[in-house]
């Protein structure tokens, strides 16, 4: 993976007349890599995208895409990168595979159109015209129109707001091929599934800054800790187990014989318990590790109140 | 798809080769749409055919068709240039069309030229089948060519200035409301198919000064009359370019 990140924004500030939508944001997206920026509602994920793609100019701070400015550079930039809108970009009376066939030409060295189609299962309707595809198959063609181009970046917003489980299995499948073949990818959505899925490193974003980021598993690490549960023997002595355990874990039991630990869940702490399970002659029945989803620690960074 | 598909390889085709596209497909979009077809094709050539047969209003002396072809050239011209770019344009541009183009790597000069490219190769077509029909109904044209080709490209760079200037700045739906009203308001008071001179005075000196009024006047005054270049009508398409197409430049929302 190469060292220079493909975006790098520092102290991103971007105004709607008094409304500040994007408030000294700052984020740094590796090559080669899937990232995912999350946030609630009106958080700015947009406009900071369509700031990476040359759409808006900055009112404060600074963006690179791939080492140029978006808006200066931008002839430079956009054979470069490839940009799946939130919605819409299609003629109204163009028929799916013409537009992309058209895009394609747009491009030196272009994917080919038939296979792409096949593959995001446009081809059925690879004849019908924009305005009577149905929404799931727009996001699609929307999809291939972004990754026509050869692309080295991708910006994807909400890439599968709108699709049924199978297409949306089919985008984050195409969005892992994408990965392997060496395209980089940037994409915006509100399913915590998705982002831990897909994502090599996960931006949160809320109040127009990012305010945390990391790959999901350290951001399920940080933050709240988690919980270990098994079942045994009613009245076991937690105390010599609490002793064997790292500071700061804690035991209870709950009800009658069935058990929790909380604490910073890791291998050795699992073996800890099992080892003194067995010293005292308790199978440890439904043993399991609750980790914290990337929607508790979205929840817990972001607040529970619904945003506008 | 195996492996290696998807590796980048980004570049932009050559720019003639992106505008070509463009303009092909933007042709094949105004073709494929009835209401645009209606507008462009059908109504002229039905008002060519209505009013050289039918004595409806009085073109003065000489045969109907004589009066009525080049006012309806230059209706042909308003409707592509002015109506039809307006609310084509104007719905890309709600759609996001015109957003997503411009993160394609097609310059945005190279979309408008790909517009006007579009906007000339139906003019020809409607040329084309406007003067067959004419020719069929006995029309026997005057003048110099090369004037009447002029006045044809200044009346379309004026027209889409002015359409452009209302798509770029308007809701879609206003412009399709507006556009449409223009164009009924222009076909009526422009001399296209009735002759200025039917109006009171005070208002012929104003008519004559829109563009439509202009472009169908110089084409009748060379087509009709004989007459070299009408260059008081060109002035006015030239000023009605320059105001419409540098309001449009200032003032046009791509978003």
């Amino acid at each position: 993976m190469s060292s220079e990140p493909v975006v790098q924004a520092r102290g991103l500030v971007k105004r709607y007349g008094t409304r500040t939508a994007v408030d000294g944001l700052d984020l740094e997206v590796s090559a080669g890599a899937v990232t995912a920026v999350l946030g609630p509602n009106g958080a700015g994920k947009t406009t900071t995208i369509e700031t990476c793609e040359g759409y808006r100019r900055p009112d404060g701070g600074t963006v690179r895409v791939l080492g140029l400015d978006p808006v200066a550079d931008a002839a430079a930039l956009r054979p470069r990168i490839g940009v799946m809108l939130q919605s819409g970009g299609v003629y109204s009376g163009a028929r799916a595979e013409e537009m992309l066939r058209h895009m394609a030409k747009l491009h030196a060295d272009p994917l080919d159109v038939g296979p792409l189609v096949e593959r995001l299962g446009l081809g059925s309707c690879g004849r019908t015209t924009y305005r009577r595809l149905s929404g799931g198959q727009q996001q699609r063609l929307a999809l291939a129109m972004a990754v026509v181009g050869r692309p080295e970046l991708v910006f994807l917003d909400e890439p599968t707001a709108g699709l049924d489980p199978q297409a949306r299995r089919a985008t984050w499948d195409l969005i892992r091929e994408l990965r392997t073949d060496g395209v980089s990818v940037v994409l915006t959505t509100h399913f915590m599934d998705e982002a831990e899925e897909l994502a090599d490193d996960v931006a949160v974003i809320d109040a127009g800054r990012v305010i945390a980021q990391g790959s999901p598993e350290r951001l399920c690490r940080g933050g709240a800790e988690n919980t270990l549960r098994f079942t045994g023997r009613p009245g076991l002595d937690l105390g010599s187990l609490l002793k064997a355990l790292p500071d700061g874990s804690e035991a209870a039991e709950l009800t009658g014989g069935a058990y929790r630990i909380t604490g910073r869940i890791d291998p050795e702490l699992l073996a800890t318990v099992t080892s003194w399970c067995a010293q005292n002659g308790v199978m440890p029945d439904g043993i399991a590790v609750e980790r914290h989803t990337l929607e508790d620690v979205f929840l817990e960074l972001t607040g529970k109140e619904l945003r506008a | 798809m195996s492996a290696g598909t998807y590796t980048p390889r980004p570049g932009a085709a050559p720019l003639h080769r992106m505008i070509a596209a463009q303009a092909a497909l933007e042709t094949r979009m105004l073709l494929r749409n009835g209401e645009q077809l209606l507008l462009t094709v059908v109504i002229p050539a039905l008002l060519l055919v209505l009013f050289s047969a039918v004595d409806v209003v009085d073109t003065g002396a000489g045969e109907a068709v004589d009066f009525l072809t080049p006012g309806i050239l230059a209706l042909a011209v308003m409707s592509t240039a002015f109506t039809g770019q307006a609310i084509a344009t104007g719905f890309e541009r709600r759609y996001g069309v015109l957003k997503r183009l411009g993160a394609s790597p097609l310059p945005r000069w190279g979309l408008m030229t790909a517009k006007t490219l579009s906007v000339l190769v139906t003019e020809v077509l409607q040329v084309v089948l406007l003067t067959v029909i004419a020719f069929a109904l006995g029309w026997s044209p005057q003048g110099n060519p090369f004037s009447v080709l002029l006045l044809l490209v200044l009346g379309t760079v004026a027209f889409s200035g002015l359409g452009l200037l209302m798509a770029g700045t308007l809701k879609a739906e206003a412009t399709l409301a507006a556009a449409n009203l223009v164009f009924l308001l222009l076909l009526v008071g422009g001399g296209v198919v009735v002759p200025l001179d039917r109006f009171p005075e005070a208002a012929q000196s104003a008519l004559g000064l829109l563009p439509i009024s202009a472009l169908s006047d110089g084409l009748r005054d060379v087509l009709q009359h004989g007459a070299a270049m009408p260059w008081g009508d060109a002035a006015v398409l030239a000023v009605w370019a320059v105001l419409g197409l540098g309001a449009a430049a200032r003032f046009f929302r791509w978003e």
